[in-house]
This record gives C-alpha cells, sequence and structure tokens, in this order.
C-alpha cells in the first residue's frame, strides 16, 4: 500500500527515468528506422487507490425504544466521545433530538452514511461504506434511543484496520447518556413518539459528562413528572451490530 | 477484548523461557485504569489485588466475610488489605486518593508475583446500603496487550436495603452519606424495606428511589441514582 508521503518521491523517481529513457530513443530514431518509437508515449502506471467497502448490520435489541436514523463514520485514530468528558454539540443534538447532521458533518469524518430513518424495535437495518481513505481505519456508529432525554448508544473509535475480507466482526452495544439534559422524562422534552416533544435544547443542565445510562425510570416505577410508561424501559445491552468486511 | 499479538520472534522466546523454566512465570507489570461508568454513583476507596487461584476477595453466593461486609456497608476497606497482606496479594488501594466520582477514572500500576495470577476488586457504590462493584479472580493473561473488562454491582446480602440515611458502621442500619453526597441525597425516607431475605452475595436488584428529596419511602433520587450494569469499566495492560 502506498502512503500518501510516499508516492511524490516514486512519481519524481520514475519521470526522470523517463527523461534518461526518451533522450535514449529520440538519439535511436535519429540513427534510422530499425526501431518502434512507440516507447516515447510510456506512462508510469496510476495505482489504484486501494479500497475497502464494509457492510454493517444494526439491530434494535429493546422493547420499546426506536432508535434516530443510524449515523457511520470510518476516520482516523481519535474517539467521538468518551465517558468523563463533555459532549460535543454535534453529540448533543444526536443525542438529544435525533439529527446526526451535524454529527455526519464533523471534520473528522473521512467517509460516513445513514440509514434512511428510524429503525424501530425488533427490526435491522443494514448500511454499506467505503473508502479510499488509507487513514480512514476507525470506525464510529451512533444513534439515538427516542423515548429519552438524551440516552444514545454506539461505539467509537474502534480499529477495523485487521479485518480481512469477509471477515465479520459482532457487538452488543450498551446505553449512554449524553449528560447534556436531565432526565426527567419531562412532557415536551423527548423527541420519540412517546410524547413528540423538543428535542436539542443548548442549554447543559445535567453532569454535561458522558456516561452510561441508569434507564428510564417512567411514571408506572415512581416518576411522576414523567411521560414515559413502563413500555419505554430498557436494559443493556441495547443495539447489537455486526461489521463484516466486504473489499 | 482486543489483544495486540506477540511477534513470532517473541513468541519463539516465549517457547524458549517456557521450555527452561516450565514451571516458572515471571512477575509481570499491570497498568491499570478503573472507570466509574455511571453518572450518578460515587464509588468509596477502591482496593484492587492480584493474588492466588486459592484466595478470593468475595465470592457470588457465599455469605461475604466481615472484611468484606465493612467494606460493602461503609467503605473501609482496611479489612479486606489485611486480609490480602496475610495472603501475600499485591495490592493497590485507593486510587483516586478518595471519592471516584461519577463517570472519572483513576489509574496506577501493579507488580503481580508469579504466584498471584488473579485479579479482583472492589469498592462501596454510594448510595446504597450495601452495594458495591466488584471483580472476582480475573485471571490475568500471560500475553502482553491491553484488555477491558465490564463490572456489575453487587449487593453483600448483610443490610436490608432500606434506601434511607444511617450508618456505615457493618451491622447497624441505613446508608452512609459522605459531605460531598450530601445534597444529592434525600430526606426523611419511610423506608423501601426492612427485609434481606438473601444473606448470600448476590448481582444487586438496582435500587428503587423515589421522586420526592423530602419524603416518600426512599432517600435515594429514582431519575440520577439508579443504574443499570455495567457500572465500571476495568482498562487492564499487561506491559
Amino acid at each position: 500500500m502506498l502512503t500518501f508521503n510516499a508516492q511524490p518521491k516514486i512519481t519524481k523517481k520514475l519521470s526522470s527515468q523517463l527523461v534518461i529513457a526518451s533522450l535514449l530513443s529520440f538519439g535511436l530514431a535519429a540513427c534510422g528506422d530499425s526501431y518502434n518509437d512507440s516507447d516515447n508515449t510510456y506512462t508510469p502506471p496510476v495505482e489504484p487507490p486501494m479500497e475497502y467497502s464494509y457492510s454493517l448490520t444494526l439491530t434494535n435489541l429493546t422493547y420499546g425504544q426506536p432508535l434516530s436514523p443510524i449515523a457511520v463514520a470510518l476516520h482516523g485514530d481519535t474517539k467521538m466521545w468518551q465517558v468523563g468528558q463533555a459532549a460535543s454539540v454535534a453529540l448533543e443534538k444526536l443525542a438529544e433530538g435525533g439529527d446526526n447532521t451535524d454529527f455526519i458533518a464533523l471534520a473528522e469524518n473521512l467517509a460516513t452514511t445513514s440509514s434512511d430513518g428510524p429503525v424501530p424495535p425488533g427490526s435491522s437495518v443494514t448500511l454499506a461504506i467505503s473508502t479510499t481513505e488509507a487513514m480512514a481505519k476507525y470506525l464510529t456508529v451512533v444513534t439515538m434511543l427516542v423515548n429519552t432525554n438524551d440516552a444514545f448508544s454506539g461505539l467509537t473509535g474502534v480499529d477495523i484496520s485487521t479485518l480481512t475480507v469477509n471477515q465479520e466482526k459482532s457487538w452488543r452495544l450498551n446505553v449512554y447518556d449524553s449528560g447534556t439534559e436531565l432526565n426527567n422524562e419531562a412532557v415536551g422534552t423527548i423527541p420519540g413518539p412517546a410524547d413528540g416533544g423538543v428535542g436539542f435544547d443548548a442549554a447543559r443542565n445535567d453532569i454535561d459528562l458522558v456516561g452510561y445510562h441508569s434507564g428510564v425510570v417512567s411514571k408506572d416505577d415512581g416518576l411522576s413528572s414523567s411521560v414515559l410508561t413502563q413500555a419505554h424501559r430498557f436494559d443493556n445491552p441495547a443495539v447489537k451490530l455486526t461489521i463484516t468486511r466486504t473489499k | 477484548m482486543k489483544v495486540i499479538k506477540k511477534s513470532p520472534i517473541k513468541t519463539a522466546l516465549s517457547v524458549l523461557a517456557l521450555a527452561f523454566a516450565s514451571s516458572t512465570t515471571m512477575a509481570q507489570e499491570l497498568s491499570i485504569t478503573v472507570t466509574n461508568l455511571t453518572q450518578g454513583l460515587h464509588f468509596t476507596p477502591v482496593v484492587t489485588a492480584a493474588h492466588s487461584n486459592e484466595n478470593r476477595l468475595f465470592m457470588l453466593s457465599t455469605m461475604a466475610t466481615t472484611e468484606l461486609q465493612t467494606m460493602a456497608e461503609g467503605g473501609d476497606i482496611s479489612g479486606l488489605v489485611s486480609m490480602l497482606t496475610n495472603a501475600d496479594a499485591n495490592i493497590n488501594e485507593n486510587p483516586a486518593g478518595g471519592l471516584l466520582a461519577p463517570a472519572m477514572s483513576a489509574s496506577f500500576t501493579l507488580t503481580n508475583d508469579s504466584a498471584n495470577t488473579h485479579l479482583s476488586l472492589a469498592a462501596m457504590i454510594l448510595p446504597s446500603n450495601d452495594g458495591f462493584v466488584g471483580l472476582d479472580s480475573w485471571e490475568i493473561p500471560e500475553e502482553a496487550g491491553t484488555y477491558t473488562v465490564f463490572l456489575n454491582a453487587y449487593d453483600a446480602g448483610t443490610e436490608a436495603n432500606d434506601e434511607v440515611r444511617g450508618s456505615g458502621a457493618p451491622g447497624e442500619a441505613g446508608m452512609p452519606v459522605p459531605p460531598p453526597l450530601d445534597a444529592s441525597i434525600g430526606m426523611n425516607g419511610t423506608g423501601v424495606t426492612d427485609m434481606e431475605a438473601n444473606d448470600k452475595i448476590h448481582i444487586h436488584r438496582g435500587s428503587l428511589g423515589d421522586d420526592d428529596m423530602s419524603a416518600g419511602k426512599s432517600d435515594i433520587n429514582n431519575s440520577v441514582q439508579r443504574w443499570l450494569n455495567p457500572v465500571a469499566k476495568l482498562t487492564i495492560t499487561v506491559l
């Protein structure tokens, strides 16, 4: 595999060889017609960039939590969130409102895709992603559990460069809390069908550190302000993810 | 779990080493990070130890030792530390220098003697009556690499989960409330239960909590201080 830095060097070397070659053939051609001078048109073969393609299948394992459109990104060695650190605004928008537009647009991403719509409980979605970027060795997948204040599931910064073609790898994913919105489960604060409330709110009124989610309480289990019922409760894991390298 | 593969040369050397000293395993150096994954629980001082396979810090479905009870009800690890010292364990105490706050991590190194092949960890979770985060005898891999282990919350089975303010002394009712937690824990709870029917160590059923900070059954805040397992992550790098 050619690294980005090595390529100009090789081109330089090739072009100086070409100059010598063409000078030689020019001289030979001048001497007679016994040589075919079509060698003059020789151009170095352009190495087509290596393409890596993957198929990802994500299954919603919950009882009553639709998953917002799944964001998938390939990028360099970085993590898009970490337990104990504040969520980015892009992650906050996704975790509070299910909107992955900003997350997909993050500058770190080298290749991205998104499912067309939400993934209902019990359903799966399969997505394809390809890249020719040699640096795009790390995977991030993220989605919101929409009947919550700011719960999301996914994984980030996972090295997939060791996968061989047709090799498959699976994870069972736990649920994070972006820490950006109180889990009051109140009317008007939950974007999913349980409420149809507001998604993203720029104010951060929770711990402002990403951590694992403590689960929803619901009005049936003692949170009187909650718009959620027993049917919206969930446990870990919430999502199954399988990746297969296809190319 | 991610394993860094050995180079063929290193493997060949290991085979040679094994051939010359088949019964001796070298001491290992471990770089360990414990992360409190929750957003609403504090961990009291953590004790981590490498010990022989014959010893256990705790074991599911058995009665807690007095030392474990003391840790689980009040966060005091001194009893467990002396127990481990007597068993020639390699011990790390209190890497966070006090409470390990929600979503925070603490890192330390531990060099384990060749006989100490298994790793265990314990710390009380707050607020709780006798809940603790634990790791019971994880076999330390011989292969260099970074390993991740997720930890669950256990119940020592030594105290009723009444979920009201009280004592951290072993055998006394109620939850200890150190100053950093005072403002986040309710008052005047009437008590969730006075029974502890299962007196053996078991997976914690979770706290009930309620949404009333000045009354109700529980002094635990149900939308902040409940949890789902796992509650902690241990990242262990075998050097």
